[in-house]
Formats: C-alpha cells, sequence, structure tokens
C-alpha cells in the first residue's frame, strides 16, 4: 500500500501537478537559467537536492515543534500544553531552508570542490525559491508522512528539472529561429512556456488506481 | 494564551539562535579561500540574477569572468556602466585589452562589392555562411548582417548604409568580442597606436577579385615594391601585403608611397576617410 501510495506521489509530483507547468511555483529559474542546457541540468539538480532535504528537515521541524500533537517535543520538554505554533510554518520554513542551503554550500565548497562547480553556484539562487517553500507547505497540506514528504520532495525536483531542461533544448533552438524582433528572447520565452503548461495540461486526465 | 506567545517566541528564537550560531560556525571550519575580485565583481552587479548575460545568476557571472569564461563587458543588463566598472576590478587583463581597438578589415560594401545571391534566411552572418558560403560573390568579404554590431557589449559598432560595419573608436574597447563572433575573420584588433592597416582580407588573384569587388587587395605588390617602399616595410605574404610594424612604427607617413600607389586603395588610416581607389591603370597589372 505504501509503495503504491509513493508511486502515485511521483508521479504526481513529476507529470500531474508539475511545480512549474502546473503549479507555477519557480518561474525566475525556469525562465532565468534555461538558456543553456548544461546550466539547466546543474539547477535542476541542485533543486532535486535543495528540495529533498528542505522536505524532510522541515517535515520534522513542523511534527515536532509546531504541531499541537502528543510527539511535540517543546510538550515533553516543558511540561506544558502542547502549543499550537502551526502558524509560524512559513516563517519557520523559509528560516530552515536558507540556512539549511548555505550550510550545504558551506559543506560541499570545503568537502567537494567538483560538486560545487556543478551545484554550488545555483544553491544561493535556491535560499528563498518558492518553489522548495511549496514543496514543504504541500507536504504539510497533504497530510505526508515522513517518507511520503521525502518522496514528494524528491520527485518535485525531478518535475521541475523535467521542465526546465525540456524548456532549456527548446530555448537552444530557439536561438536560431527566425522570430520577430519584437518577440525576441522573454517574450517568446514566455508563450513557448504556456504551450508547455497547456501541453502538460494533457497529464491532469491521467488516472492511478 | 501568554505561554503560547512565550512558546511561539522560543521556538521562531530558538530555530534562529541555532541556525545562526551552527552558520557562524560552519563558515569558520569550512572556510575556503576564494578569489576576492569575484566578490567585488559581484558587488558591482545589478544583481538581479536576470540569466541574460547565460551565466545562472551574478554570482555565476562574477566567477565566469575572474575564470576568463565570460567577457568583462557580458553583463547585458548593465550595460557599458557596469562592464567599465568590472574592467577596473580586472585590473590588468581589461588594460591590455584597453590598448586595442577593433578594425574592420574589408572595404566592400553594397556600392562595391557583388553579391552573388539573394539571401533572405536569418539575419546573421554566422547563418548567412552556411547557405554555400554566403550570399557575397567574394568568398572573405564582409556579409553585412550586423553579428559583429550585435555581438558587440558597448554598442560601439554600427552597421552603415552600405552593409559595413563601423567602428566607433571612442565606445570601443577591444574587448574583442566582434572577432569571436565574425565568421570571417574582418574584424580584428589592432593596437590602439598603430595608424595603419590593410583594409582587405582575400588571398585572391588579382582577376577573381577584380571581378568581384571593387575595392579588394589584387595582390600586384606595388605596395611591396622597392621603389616606392626602402627595407621590406612592406613584404608580401602570397597575394596579401604585411606591414611590418616594428620597422615603421605606429605611424603612417613612412608608407605614404606605398598608400598612393595602392591601385584600389586597400591601405586603411585609422580615424580618416579611406583612400579613394585610383582610375585603373596598364602599369600595375601583375
Amino acid at each position: 500500500m505504501e509503495i503504491k501510495m509513493l508511486l502515485i506521489i511521483s508521479v504526481s509530483a513529476i507529470l500531474v501537478s508539475n511545480f512549474v507547468l502546473h503549479r507555477f511555483l519557480g518561474l525566475c529559474p525556469y525562465i532565468g537559467v534555461s538558456r543553456q542546457l548544461d546550466s539547466a541540468v546543474g539547477m535542476g539538480m541542485a533543486v532535486v537536492f535543495v528540495m529533498s532535504i528542505a522536505s524532510a528537515v522541515t517535515w520534522v521541524v513542523y511534527r515536532y515543534f509546531l504541531e499541537p500533537t502528543p510527539v511535540n517535543l517543546l510538550a515533553r520538554w516543558l511540561h506544558v500544553n502542547p502549543p499550537d505554533l502551526t502558524f509560524l510554518r512559513t516563517i519557520a520554513f523559509i528560516l530552515i531552508i536558507a540556512s539549511l542551503v548555505q550550510f550545504v554550500e558551506m559543506v560541499i565548497q570545503k568537502t567537494s570542490p567538483g560538486l560545487y562547480r556543478s551545484l554550488g553556484i545555483y544553491l544561493p539562487l535556491i535560499t528563498t525559491n518558492c518553489a522548495v517553500l511549496g514543496v514543504s507547505i504541500l507536504n504539510i497540506d497533504q497530510d505526508y508522512n515522513f517518507l511520503q514528504s521525502l518522496t514528494n520532495g524528491f520527485m518535485s525536483g525531478i518535475g521541475f528539472t523535467l521542465a526546465l531542461v525540456l524548456m532549456a533544448g527548446l530555448r537552444e533552438k530557439l536561438e536560431l529561429a527566425n522570430v520577430p524582433r519584437a518577440m525576441r528572447g522573454a517574450p517568446i520565452a514566455f508563450i513557448m512556456a504556456g504551450c508547455m503548461a497547456l501541453a502538460f495540461l494533457g497529464f491532469a486526465g491521467l488516472k492511478i488506481g | 494564551m501568554e505561554s503560547g506567545l512565550f512558546l511561539a517566541m522560543l521556538v521562531l528564537g530558538g530555530l534562529g539562535l541555532v541556525f545562526g550560531a551552527g552558520l557562524a560556525i560552519a563558515s569558520k571550519i569550512f572556510y575556503v579561500q576564494r578569489d576576492k575580485r569575484i566578490e567585488m565583481i559581484e558587488a558591482v552587479l545589478p544583481g538581479a540574477n536576470c540569466g541574460a548575460c547565460g551565466a545562472p545568476g551574478c554570482s555565476g557571472f562574477a566567477e565566469g569572468v575572474t575564470e576568463g569564461k565570460y567577457s568583462v563587458g557580458g553583463c547585458t543588463a548593465g550595460g557599458p556602466d557596469v562592464a567599465a566598472l568590472v574592467a577596473e576590478i580586472m585590473g590588468t587583463e581589461a588594460e591590455a585589452s584597453a590598448s586595442m581597438v577593433a578594425v574592420v578589415q574589408c572595404r566592400g560594401g553594397r556600392d562595391k562589392a557583388a553579391e552573388a545571391a539573394v539571401y533572405s534566411g536569418i539575419e546573421d552572418c554566422r547563418a548567412a555562411i552556411l547557405v554555400d558560403n554566403g550570399p557575397k560573390a567574394c568568398e572573405y568579404g564582409c556579409l553585412g548582417f550586423g553579428t559583429c554590431e550585435a555581438a558587440c557589449p558597448f554598442d560601439a559598432i554600427v552597421m552603415s548604409g552600405q552593409g559595413l560595419p563601423v567602428v566607433n573608436e571612442a565606445l570601443c574597447t577591444g574587448c574583442g568580442e566582434c572577432v569571436k563572433a565574425c565568421p570571417r575573420n574582418i574584424m580584428a584588433l589592432l593596437p590602439k597606436d598603430r595608424q595603419v592597416f590593410l583594409g582587405c582580407v582575400s588571398p585572391d588573384f588579382g582577376k577573381s577579385v577584380k571581378s568581384v569587388c571593387s575595392v579588394g587587395c589584387i595582390g600586384c605588390g606595388i605596395c611591396a615594391n622597392p621603389k616606392f617602399v626602402e627595407d621590406e616595410k612592406i613584404v608580401m605574404d602570397g597575394k596579401l601585403p604585411v606591414i611590418q610594424y616594428e620597422k615603421i612604427g605606429n605611424g603612417a607617413d613612412e608608407l605614404k608611397n606605398s598608400i598612393e600607389k595602392c591601385p584600389s586603395g586597400c591601405f586603411v588610416i585609422r580615424g580618416k576617410v579611406p583612400t579613394k581607389p585610383r582610375k585603373e591603370t596598364a602599369d600595375i597589372e601583375s
């Protein structure tokens, strides 16, 4: 049952509710970093990385500090009734994600220069990215457990990468196309993004069951 | 309710404290020596992370500049102002290029050089050259679609009405982007103090040059003739004369005779109107 659920979450995160093309989150890097295929791949990998870690950590913090449940650590340590601090989740998640990304950046810069070269320059761009915050909040809203949250984070990152790489491939082709002068650059990219979103709308009819 | 407020402050303050302290410690433990120029360049960039330069964000661009991956004028959003600041930070390399100026080694505009075909594809020399080597009859001449104009980050190149690039030397920083962009190697960098250069790159024989262009170098060799210029200040390399700058210095005066004798007026003196081609005369046939 659990495996099936994870599979559904995966397909949903990659295709049906693609972060860029269905939820319209993370549009800034989608337009900004899709000019070259290799930067798009690098950025995508960084997003997968950060989304996975952020999903895991924010889930733990929410569950054990913010939610009024019997497992609330504050209640246990201070011997008070579990307080309802769920209204803090947005600011708490931003704090967590930003610090986490900074920390991870420092660690890989020191320990793995190779990985830093391929991911490092993209990491600061993701610290306050709405897609990362979005996946953390969706995990809570959908009532996912830890494993499901982790899967959703990872697969949403994959979905983001898919959209980004597709876009980069198209835009590289577009460089050679005879685009009317007024439409060159961002305008034609936006139109293309719209067309891609329409195409991905087709996945909404996908039934898993 | 008061305990709720207290706990909210405790949780958020606690998280902030833990992460702040963690980052402070981590920045000491995982400190890595970086090129100081990267931070300085990042400080002068617009910081919009627009990605127009092709780099992922401004910090990526800053790092790329120090590695030589991007030119100092690569920031499209910042324009010439930012380019000048970045060039200043990059110091020596920019200074070296600042002493160069881009020159156009072709004078065959639409009025002087023949077209072999009508081209109606993408308005870009690099695309046009893929179609049977471009529409121009001369295989070496400027195609005139303004690829260099588009490549110039300083707006120093403007296409003339005759389809030839004109370099505004006051704006040119000698970055070499046009040289990289030109598929026919028409654009070149010349040290700023040199006054004269050859305005043709065609190594063809006189007859085939003459049939496609009225201002091309026909390789007659009259400029290198010892009668007009001593001491081999111009030597012929195949069908093209090569100016020996180390012998003439930077001025054009020593080549005065040769420049005047050139039947096509191929020598270009910078900042002056190019010499007019003389009427064809019988005695120059090679």
